[in-house]
């Protein structure tokens, strides 16, 4: 019984450890600022005005949605051609097929310290800079979405398969409309990940992106903390940092299971 | 593959849809990864400010990085915060989910507390973790000197200001860690304890020679996965630090990243990227010499 209780008090420290530092930023940001400093919770007085500020200084609306757009255009673009490669690998056979499986496991184990800068040079070479193309292209298909499919796809019954090519269908069909709905639980694992990962990347924006009007959600927002716009003012960058954190918590609140158990499977298997 | 091939021309058939699916992949890979590859065993042994043009210095980027302080100081920075950063990691990850695979309630709870730092940006992490370290307003110098303590200059002090990252990044990564620990514990045989139990094993006993040598895979992984994460570290730094005081922050990739994209020095970026994937390899290959051992299963 005493164990017992002191595993409880073990894990609800460990849990108030994890929550409430978010708590205390959501309160800190309705605070007027010179009560930010203070160890009470709550403020004397409730306030938008960090937030006001924000809205005022940076045009983090459209930086939302440029990484909605962003995001949303490299999940498709993973799971429509990640898939189509997993399909060929899994289902069809080709010469050189298990050469092209040797290739894509290698350009797994390649340091992206190796590539950034050639490919940051690319990137000017193509006159992508500044533009959506830079954010999109370059992740427009993934190593490790390939293997999650291909993976998947093998264990589907041969029957299901075959019974649509004797009626006729394309591989794309059977692709896209049979063998998709039989592999859900892969789509949102690949789904998820993509979305999340492209959502708060930080560090290819901040390099191919000047433009504030393309710049993402999150390198918008360390742009905003490191530089002077902030003047110093604790409240408006924890807005920042509030509003950057509100879509993606609102989604994990809601498909927590699926977060936790896709970003198992690519531990264990990346 | 046991494909069955009803008609004779279905090979063929199969042949040309394989080539149409894999082709995406093809002109992706040709493009965004194997000319980069290239590009960058070209650009090390060159001089070029990505303006003007290339000019070839031979091994003469290796050389300024040898006699580079800077370099070597960022590299001895980043070691500082992964021999803090791993093991604390792995202490509290398997602490966590040795408690989480009781027999206990709301453990759907517990994970999605402690995962939650993982799926938020790292952006607002370090943002939020620069006001709560703060040496005049933060909450814990203040929560400090409530309780009669005195002030700790979590950011402001060379040595400290590395080992401060560090609790940070474990506390944003930890639960990721937690979440796989707890599948390496959920696969260990309950028969084997019980047989221990047996024997006379204390808890204790039974976690050292039971469930560590059982879960010796998951923890290679963690090992392994944490220090290619830690030798990026980037963004924690750039947003907290700026790599000071003192560039007592400074971690080799964010050297790289102002050389590269502050002063456009691309050739000496490169080479510098490319000496950090070496030693990456080389502690990774380390790593599994000491923490490998083989397993019953």
């Amino acid at each position: 019984m005493f164990k017992r209780t002191l595993f409880y008090l073990a894990l609800m420290v460990g849990a108030f450890t994890f929550i409430y530092p978010f708590l205390w930023m959501a309160a800190a940001t309705l605070k007027p600022e010179y009560e930010i400093p203070q160890l009470s919770f709550f403020g004397s007085r409730i306030t938008a005005e960090s937030y006001r500020l924000v809205l005022e200084k940076i045009p983090v609306v459209r930086a939302f949605f440029n990484s909605l757009i962003v995001s949303a255009s490299v999940t498709a673009s993973v799971l429509v051609f990640s898939s189509m490669v997993g399909y060929a690998l899994s289902r069809l056979k080709f010469k050189g097929r298990e050469i092209i499986f040797t290739v894509i496991l290698f350009t797994m184990m390649i340091p992206f310290q190796i590539t950034l800068i050639p490919m940051y040079v690319l990137i000017v070479k193509l006159g992508w800079t500044d533009t959506y193309l830079a954010l999109i292209v370059p992740y427009m298909i993934n190593a490790f979405g390939i293997i999650l499919f291909r993976q998947f796809f093998k264990a589907i019954p041969q029957d299901v398969i075959d019974a649509a090519r004797i009626d006729g269908c394309s591989e794309l069909r059977i692709l896209f409309q049979i063998v998709w709905p039989l592999s859900v639980p892969a789509l949102v694992t690949v789904g998820i990940i993509v979305f999340m990962m492209t959502w708060n990347e930080v560090l290819w924006p901040l390099i191919v992106i000047k433009k504030t009007e393309i710049m993402t959600m999150p390198q918008m927002v360390a742009l905003f903390a490191v530089g002077g716009q902030a003047e110093n003012l604790i409240g408006v960058r924890l807005a920042a940092a509030m509003m950057l954190t509100i879509p993606v918590l609102v989604v994990y609140i809601f498909f927590q299971r699926h977060f936790i158990q896709s970003m198992a499977t690519t531990g264990l298997k990346g | 593959m046991e494909q069955r091939t009803p008609i004779q021309t279905e090979k063929e058939k199969g042949d040309r849809a394989g080539y149409l699916f894999v082709l995406p992949y093809i002109i992706f890979f040709l493009v965004f990864t194997a000319y980069p590859l290239i590009f960058s065993f070209i650009l090390v042994f060159h001089r070029w400010n990505i303006v003007g043009p290339m000019q070839w210095i031979g091994l003469g980027n290796f050389a300024t990085l040898l006699h580079d302080p800077l370099f070597w100081k960022s590299l001895w920075n980043t070691a500082r915060f992964l021999i803090i950063h791993i093991p604390l990691q792995i202490a509290v990850a398997l602490v966590l989910a040795e408690i989480l695979n009781q027999h206990i309630r709301f453990r759907g709870f517990f994970r999605a507390a402690f995962f939650l730092p993982v799926v938020i940006s790292g952006v607002v992490v370090t943002i939020l973790w620069q006001q709560l370290y703060s040496t005049d307003t933060g909450l814990i110098n203040l929560s400090l000197s409530k309780l009669g303590l005195s002030r700790v200059p979590w950011l402001t002090s060379t040595t400290l200001a590395m080992p401060s990252i560090a609790i940070m990044a474990t506390w944003k990564n930890v639960g990721f860690y937690v979440v796989l620990f707890l599948a390496g514990l959920q696969s260990v045989p309950r028969n084997l304890y019980e047989v221990a139990e047996l024997d006379g094993a204390s808890k204790i006993q039974q976690f050292l020679k039971i469930t560590i040598p059982v879960i010796n895979p998951v923890v290679v992984l963690v090992v392994i996965l944490s220090t290619i994460n830690g030798f990026s570290l980037f963004i924690e730094p750039y947003v907290m630090t700026s790599g000071g005081p003192l560039n007592s922050t400074l971690s080799t990739f964010l050297y790289i990243y102002k050389e590269a994209f502050s002063f456009y020095k691309m050739g000496y970026a490169a080479s510098m990227g490319f000496v950090l994937a070496a030693v990456i390899l080389s502690v990774v290959l380390v790593q599994r010499k000491i923490v490998e051992t083989d397993t019953y299963t």
